[in-house]
């Protein structure tokens, strides 16, 4: 793009599972930058290195097995190739899968750019008797072939000199021709011949472009027909003219002879010395063995559902530490702060605002680190695609995909996951509307920060059935998630499901090297991006319950009623009463009481601050419409806390019904209050956990589905579509109960 | 020894043949042919999926799958007696 003249770019392109991504590991190690592509998801990898004084700017493409326009990873790599234009491509074909492999390779070589090919796992290959003469398909190919094992670096330095070497001289490319048969040569000619006389700026071979028109590329034709309309018209109707011949003819479509002749172009290529297989014709290979267990109809759920349950664990058991740690971390440094720094605004916003905001975003980090661990060693043994296999036809009827499944698991699939992870862990989908779909309704699973409020509103009204409700509540989760993915995809996301079409690479052993960068590159990305928008919401969510804050007139009324519980006791002990406020010692009976007058006051205090804050009197406005499902105003501050964070719910409860945070002791726990108070029924418990279960997820995870979607608007879309759900079945519930005669209250 | 050609996905788990026609166009068509399942190529059936869909076939050295409705859409000779 803008390389000075003196850095050589170069780009790593093959097909998925051809070790192209190791090898870039093995080439830049950990000195490579992540990103993504502006405006899409597929992300960027790029390393610079130097090599005989040379600087190499080395751009690892997306693992593609073509170069049309039908996926944003294909469309990503060709862009790259004609508009950046590397002045080499390396070309990684994966050496006992070599048909398929140079299909991509033709048509780099159709485009014209320098390749050179670089000749991987040729150990796996020689393993199964798989030999290739490198000169002989050189010669025949007329591009440099270095043989390369990608895993041990065999054949690196060769490769990587030979690209610096073969560069295009003057950065001319010089396309190859291949003969598509007496239906589709002339046509191709005839278009060559009319765009050449056309004004049409190109930069691109002639017989590519019209190759594209009778492959009816939509991107290069809406491009040539925006530059020249004259000329697209002129190659439409020469194209149509030749579809219409060869669908008379020969009942086939122009893009189908193509691939035809790619393929039989490569068979001939291939042929008579340059691949030799001394095979026994039907031996199982190690890998398919494995296949006959893992994929087999009995074992291979059950297994499935072991390494399932046991990637949860890892996430969440082994993250347990590292997550224990950082909070405990956090809660000193907001300590400190709260000594050093005098009461008042400023220390409110350095505790409750940017210390508890970093400590949230900084909170997930083990967690999301574990599970892309996780993740990438399913990814890179190849299990994860026999995940998909299996799991298809079961997520395909509610329109996602089989490896979906990771995302929901993650998420809360099996209660207790976190959404955070969850949504990131629909990285490992490549078609768009699945995805998608997947990483709108994963939220709906029950995440470990909704257990608590749920433990706590079925130990208030069904104490006897806590087991059965919680498992219950799991099920409901599933059954809502892939029923509103089923709404999703048949109203925003319509249309027929992305073709299944998944190659199932052979097992192989993962390296740890390549397991890190993984692991650390995608962790990192969830830093950068989800976190600086984290930490600027959860300071507004301070602000939202901290301000405004209570008149000077009402904040007097409290204090005088601490005077005057005050002024009761004898002057001695007030003394000690203030001590003891501070540091909680133990005092005698008559000290107690008074501690409890106070400390009741400081709860009053506290909940009248909260009505009167922003977020207590938008909790106020909304009993209108939650009157319907039963909520009162300290329902709904307490489900506003929950959008800043789920964990927040219970103690915002608490607050609003001036109680005192748990870990004080001696208060009465927050579900036996609601169990005596009047107000309260199981009818309304019901409603308030689905309405959790289903509503807008918390910030974090809404950054994330931006983030991760793409675009705003799928951040905006899960909080009202979502609210919305949840309001619905929460008021269906309740009126539904009520006109049932359950819980009148 | 006589051939019949039938769809791909009413072939049996171990079953050999040929492709013998591709009626897919657009992306579907596309994405089989990219994955080299032109008329032509030697395929076998390597299993099927726990709930009998997708179906995983040897091809070209490499397994790949699809689901049925894509299978359909692939003719295969095969022989008579197997």
């Amino acid at each position: 793009m803008n390389d000075p003249v003196s850095q050589l770019l170069i780009a790593l392109a093959g097909n998925p599972n051809c070790g192209k991504t190791t090898l870039f590991n093995e080439i830049t190690g950990a000195r490579q930058h992540v990103g993504n592509y502006p405006g899409i998801t597929v992300e960027r990898k790029e390393g610079f290195f130097d090599l005989n004084g040379q600087r190499v700017h080395l751009v690892d493409l997306p693992g593609t097995y073509s170069l049309t326009a039908y996926s944003q990873e294909e469309l990503v790599a060709r862009d790259f190739l004609i508009y950046e234009r590397p002045r080499v491509v390396i070309n990684i074909v994966d050496a006992s899968n070599l048909e398929r492999n140079l299909y991509l390779t033709i048509q780099l070589l159709e485009l014209g750019i320098p390749v050179v090919l670089a000749l991987n796992m040729i150990d796996a290959a020689a393993s199964r008797g798989i030999e290739i003469d490198s000169a002989e398909l050189s010669r025949r190919l007329q591009v440099p072939v270095v043989p390369t094992i990608a895993k041990t670096g065999k054949g690196k330095d060769e490769l990587l000199s030979t690209s610096v070497n073969c560069r295009g001289q003057d950065g001319s490319w010089s396309p190859l021709h291949i003969s598509y048969g007496p239906d589709i040569d002339p046509v191709l000619d005839r278009m060559e011949a009319a765009i050449s006389a056309s004004a049409f700026p190109v930069g691109l071979p002639l017989r590519w472009i019209a190759l594209k028109y009778l492959e009816a590329d939509e991107q290069v034709i809406d491009q040539v027909r925006e530059a020249d309309p004259e000329l697209s018209k002129k190659l439409e109707v020469l194209a149509e003219h030749v579809t219409e011949h060869l669908q008379k003819t020969l009942d086939s479509y122009p893009e189908a002879i193509i691939a035809d002749h790619r393929y039989g172009f490569i068979s001939a290529l291939l042929r008579d010395g340059v691949i030799s297989k001394n095979e026994k014709a039907d031996r199982l290979f190690f890998s398919d063995q494995l296949d006959r267990v893992l994929t087999n109809r009995l074992f291979g759920p059950m297994i499935m559902m072991v390494v399932l349950y046991f990637i949860y664990q890892f996430t969440f058991n082994y993250s347990e530490l590292p997550v224990r740690f950082l909070a405990s971390g956090f809660s000193a440094l907001g300590k400190l702060a709260d000594s050093m720094l005098p009461a008042g605004p400023v220390r409110s916003l350095v505790v409750s605002g940017i210390i508890d905001g970093v400590g949230g975003v900084v909170g997930f980090v083990p967690l999301v680190l574990f599970m892309f661990f996780a993740i990438s060693i399913l990814e890179d043994t190849g299990y994860l695609a026999r995940v998909a296999y299996m799991l298809d036809r079961v997520f395909r009827t509610f329109g996602l995909h089989g490896n979906s499944v990771m995302a929901f698991i993650i998420s809360g699939g099996i209660a207790g996951g976190c959404a955070v992870p969850g949504v990131l862990a629909t990285r490992t989908l490549r078609s768009s509307k699945e995805r998608l779909a997947t990483l709108l309704t994963a939220p709906f699973m029950n995440c470990g920060a909704k257990l608590p409020v749920f433990a706590m509103l079925i130990a208030a009204f069904f104490p006897a059935r806590h087991v059965q409700a919680m498992f219950l509540l799991t099920l409901l989760s599933w059954i809502a998630a892939l029923l509103l993915a089923k709404v999703i995809r048949s109203t925003i996301l319509r249309g027929p499901s992305t073709p299944f079409l998944l190659e199932l690479p052979p097992y192989r052993m993962p390296t740890f090297k390549g397991l890190l960068i993984h692991t650390w590159e995608r962790t990192w990305q969830y830093i950068k991006k989800a976190g600086t928008i984290i930490l600027a919401i959860s300071i507004l969510f301070w602000a939202l319950m901290a301000y405004p804050e209570l008149p000077e007139e009402k904040k007097d009324r409290f204090a005088k009623k601490r005077q005057e519980v005050l002024s009761d006791v004898p002057e001695p002990v007030r003394a000690s009463l203030m001590e003891g406020r501070e540091q909680g010692a133990s005092f005698p009976a008559e000290v107690g009481a008074a501690l409890v007058a106070l400390r009741s006051v400081d709860y009053e205090e506290a909940q009248a601050a909260l009505q009167y804050s922003l977020a207590g009197r938008i909790g106020s406005h909304l009993e209108r419409l939650t009157v319907w499902c039963g909520f009162d105003w300290r329902t709904n501050v307490a489900l506003l806390s929950g959008f800043a964070a789920k964990e927040l719910i219970i103690s915002t409860f608490g607050t609003a019904y001036s109680l005192g945070r748990s870990k004080r002791g001696a208060d009465v726990p927050l579900s036996e209050q609601l169990a005596a108070d009047p107000e309260w029924n199981p009818l309304r418990a019901v409603a308030l956990i689905v309405f959790i279960m289903l509503y807008a997820p918390c910030f974090a995870t809404v950054t994330c589905i931006i983030k991760e979607g793409g675009a705003w608007k799928w951040g905006l879309f899960s909080m009202i579509f979502n609210t919305s759900v949840a309001f619905m079945v929460a008021v269906v519930i309740y009126q539904g109960g009520r006109w049932m005669g359950v819980g009148a209250g | 020894m006589s051939m019949k050609t039938i769809p791909l996905r009413m072939m049996v788990s171990g079953q050999g043949g040929i492709i013998s026609k591709v009626r897919a166009n657009g992306e579907l068509g596309r994405r089989i042919r990219d994955m080299g399942l032109v008329p032509g190529t030697a395929i076998k059936i390597q299993g099927r999926a726990p709930l009998k869909d997708p179906v995983a076939i040897r091809v070209r050295d490499f397994t790949l799958t699809l689901r049925n409705n894509e299978a359909d859409h692939i003719l295969v000779d095969v022989d008579e007696a197997s």
